[in-house]
């Protein structure tokens, strides 16, 4: 790439990192009158099953959520203007060592999970694509339904069943830091990833075969059979580098569902990850808490979608900003 | 050679290699004297004053100490408490503290800590708040000893410093216990057998403590929570495994020692285990609840709810709440069965079993013309839940028009709060359950009360049960105590029904087979536990 073209990356990055602001100042807004809207009061579920409406109330003052709404909203958006994402009302810690406690985990297993998946899920759509009409295309469907059709908690139990119960090989549950051992880490993480990786498989895999199918049916590649190239040279080298554009895509799109896909996964397992804390948080209304972690995911997404368009510019020389 | 057939030797080469570092499991080799301990719930507050959350207050007992424990006859004990006097008109109480007591960072526990600490209980617990106003004066006389000055005879005074369950008077530095009732503590100093590891805490995943080596045990046997409090293990864990096929899965797989409350549905997989003991170690178990709005129709009328009681089957509640018949009784007494205070004075309705058409003559009597009776559940609390079916069934066949609204356990307690009517989002019943400690007696038992709108979510209103309580707490022999919680018992189920106690069941606990010492108590206490 030439000068001129990284500097018109570079501004294509600053612009997108931009225009980030004012998506978040709306899920900002959106999250905040969402939750104060829904019905719920963490005031009544601190004050526990025995306390009398005077105690609630008085907590309820404690923690300024007698305040009126705009007040409760200006003074939040203040803190995170400083980098402050509040104080948790039930565990009186700061949201932010919560949210950092939890990265690691979700972290972990998204990448745990996009690796096996990608690894798995798109041979398996090439190799459906090139054999499409075969047993072997018809083998890679029906797992592809089975993956979008087997709930993530079900393949969940199956997995500790056979590989923990029974055979004692893996772990039941929990997480330990790659800090912990190589081993003890890739123990904890092996089933996690299969189960919440085969839907998201499933999803690469399908579309990997439809993108790669419409690529090899192109005259470009009928002349680079015709000119003796090599089965894998003309699939991997030519069609799957041409039809890596949607794929691409659907893997960003994927990772917003793997992060919504990652509560049922740390709940089984008993992952301390960010979607069982978000989960938690709602359940108990625990507001700075849920308010942090949506702005938190919507960050992450905007950054997955920032990096799913620059990689279109290295994957197809076509497509500039 | 193809590009398939080095892929695959590539993943032939990375599964070999995983396999090989998958091969050792470290996670089953946990330090030999580490209890790990599948509590009942999250824990999200270490501030037991602050909050009445059941595992706060078992986090309590194991950081915290309190100055009087009760032991397995309700009785006080002396705990932190050495040696006490009473003046002769029993107005004046003066304690000494035990040598040796320090709190987790060194520091002695005086006098004035525990001053503060009671003060602080005064303000949030409802016992607490009854014994403070008959409280002239409490201060510290020097490092070791208070005193509490009494305006009025208060006989239970030693009960209440010994409360069991929440709030449990537990003592604090002075630091922290002048800390506003309202607002959390921010670091959990005790001077209890375990300390509180902050740094390892994980809300939602786990919560470390390690044995105190400071602590001084008392020497008598432990008995519910009084006696020695013997740290047997170096370390205790709690993991919280929010799913309870995975909490069941970990305990037979040996990752977890003791899982307190797994459900009924559970247990027979651990009956399969021969490592495993299924056992109910908790006495008195727990009280189901159906409770009516009294300041809303059509529940303000007595009739109604007097049909309702005669509506009532208990064994259907239990079946529902508890499963097998093993874990539940049917118990027509307020304050429990199995308790103290165990009567079934007055509760002739109810131990008789469910009367339809007696139900439908005073439906009838009351004048219900079809009015709507919301009746509210919590979907993620099956305990609640199913109690409520049962109820929405018996009034259907009754003729009453209910109607179920069914949401989680955060919008039902924020909608009992509501003193609206129906139309305004009001409702008419709701479902609970207590455990024994909050309900054995009329010290604790806040359903029972009759104090109106400023008393607990239903707000009946009884001047007469508010009088013999009044009478209950001056009683001046255990007696007279019975006598009146009888008395109170026959006026609640007469003139009131506050509400309806729909049986008695207790969770079983799991534990692995090489714990002992486990204490039989209603309350959970993890000190005395020895792993072999």
């Amino acid at each position: 790439m030439t000068n001129s073209g990284y500097s018109l990356v570079f501004t294509y990055i600053v612009r997108r990192i931009l225009a980030t602001i004012p998506v978040m100042a709306v899920v900002a807004l959106f999250v905040f009158a969402l939750l104060h809207l829904s019905p719920g009061d963490p005031a009544v579920i601190i004050a526990g099953d025995t306390a009398t409406l005077d105690d609630i109330a008085r907590i309820r003052a404690k923690l300024g959520l007698d305040q009126p709404l705009y007040i409760q909203f200006v003074t939040w958006v203040w803190g995170l203007l400083h980098g402050d994402l509040g104080i948790s009302i039930f565990t009186n810690l700061p949201v932010s060592k919560l949210i950092a406690q939890r990265v690691e985990p979700t972290i972990t297993l998204t990448i745990s999970t996009l690796i096996v998946s990608i690894l798995g899920a798109i041979p398996m759509g090439v190799v459906a694509a090139w054999k499409a009409g075969s047993w072997i295309d018809r083998v890679v469907m029906v797992f592809a339904v089975l993956g979008f059709s087997v709930p993530v908690f079900v393949l969940a139990y199956l997995l500790i069943y056979v590989f923990a119960i029974s055979t004692d090989l893996l772990p039941v549950q929990g997480f330990v830091s790659i800090d912990g051992g190589l081993g003890p880490f890739l123990s904890h993480i092996v089933m996690p990833s299969l189960a919440l990786g085969m839907i998201f498989a499933a999803l690469i895999a399908r579309m990997t075969r439809a993108s790669m199918l419409d690529v090899l049916a192109q005259d470009y590649i009928r002349t680079a059979q015709a000119k003796g190239l090599a089965h894998d040279k003309v699939l991997i080298g030519h069609a799957l580098k041409n039809a890596a554009v949607p794929i691409v895509t659907i893997i960003g799109i994927g990772v917003a569902g793997l992060i919504s896909g990652v509560v049922v996964t740390e709940t089984v397992f008993a992952i301390p990850g960010l979607g069982r804390l978000t989960v938690d948080a709602i359940l108990r209304r625990d507001y700075p808490i849920i308010q942090g972690i949506i702005l938190v995911f919507s960050a992450a997404y905007v950054l997955v979608n920032l990096l799913v368009d620059l990689s279109y510019t290295l994957l197809d020389p076509r497509i500039r900003y | 050679m193809s590009f398939f057939a080095r892929m695959f030797r590539s993943a032939t080469a990375a599964i070999a290699l995983g396999l090989y570092f998958t091969s050792a499991p470290a996670w089953a080799q946990s330090a030999p004297k580490t209890l790990r301990f599948i509590p009942q719930a999250d824990l999200r507050s270490i501030d037991p004053i602050w909050t009445t959350a059941y595992v706060t207050r078992n986090f309590g007992y194991l950081v915290f100490d309190t100055l009087f424990g009760l032991d397995k006859d309700f009785k006080p004990q002396p705990q932190m408490v050495d040696r006490w006097t009473v003046s002769d008109n029993r107005l004046t109480y003066r304690f000494t503290l035990r040598d040796g007591l320090k709190w987790h960072d060194g520091e002695p526990v005086r006098a004035a800590d525990c001053v503060a600490s009671l003060e602080r209980w005064g303000k949030r617990d409802t016992l607490g708040q009854k014994l403070m106003e008959a409280i002239s004066e409490m201060r510290a006389v020097d490092d070791k000893t208070f005193t509490i000055a009494l305006k009025s005879s208060f006989p239970l005074i030693l009960d209440a410093l010994g409360k069991l369950s929440s709030n449990v008077p537990f003592m604090m530095p002075e630091r922290l216990a002048k800390t506003d009732a309202y607002q959390q503590i921010t670091e959990a100093i005790g001077s209890g057998p375990f300390k509180f590891v902050k740094e390892e805490w994980v809300p939602g995943n786990k919560a470390v403590f390690v044995k105190n080596p400071d602590y001084v045990p008392r020497e008598e046997a432990p008995s519910f929570a009084s006696g020695g409090k013997v740290a047997k293990v170096d370390r205790v864990e709690w993991l919280y495994i929010p799913d309870t096929t995975t909490a069941a899965a970990a305990l037979n797989a040996g990752e977890a020692d003791w899982y307190e409350q797994p459900p009924a549905d559970l247990v027979p997989v651990f009956a399969a285990n021969k490592d495993i003991t299924v056992a109910t170690v908790d006495p008195l178990g727990n009280h189901g609840i159906l409770r009516f709005n009294h300041i809303q129709p059509p529940f303000k009328n007595l009739r109604l709810r007097e049909a309702v009681l005669n509506l009532v089957d208990q064994k259907d509640y239990m079946g529902a709440a508890a499963g097998d018949p093993k874990y539940w009784k049917t118990c027509a007494a307020f304050f429990g069965c199995g308790t103290p205070f165990e009567s079934n004075a007055g509760a002739d309705a109810l131990l008789k079993g469910p009367n339809l058409a007696k139900a439908k003559d005073l439906i009838h009597e009351a004048g219900y013309k079809g009015e709507k009776i919301v009746l509210l559940s919590a979907t993620d609390q099956p305990i609640v839940h199913g109690q409520a079916l049962v109820t929405l069934d018996a009034l259907r066949k009754a003729g009453l028009n209910v109607e179920l609204q069914a949401n989680d356990w955060g919008t039902l307690i924020t909608r009992r709060a509501s003193k609206e009517p129906i139309d305004k989002g009001g409702w008419s019943i709701f479902h609970t359950w207590t455990s024994a400690p909050d309900f054995f007696s009329p010290a604790v038992n806040i359903a029972l009360r009759g104090n109106g709108e400023k008393g607990w979510f239903g707000w009946p209103t009884d001047p007469k049960i508010e009088e013999l309580i009044d009478a209950w707490f001056k009683a001046p022999d255990p007696a007279t105590q019975k006598r009146l919680a009888a008395e109170i018992q026959v006026e609640a189920y007469t003139n009131d029904v506050p509400y309806v106690p729909t049986g008695q069941f207790i969770v079983p606990t799991a534990y692995r087979k090489n714990l002992d010492g486990i204490i039989v108590a209603p309350v959970v206490f993890l000190w005395n536990v020895e792993k072999k």
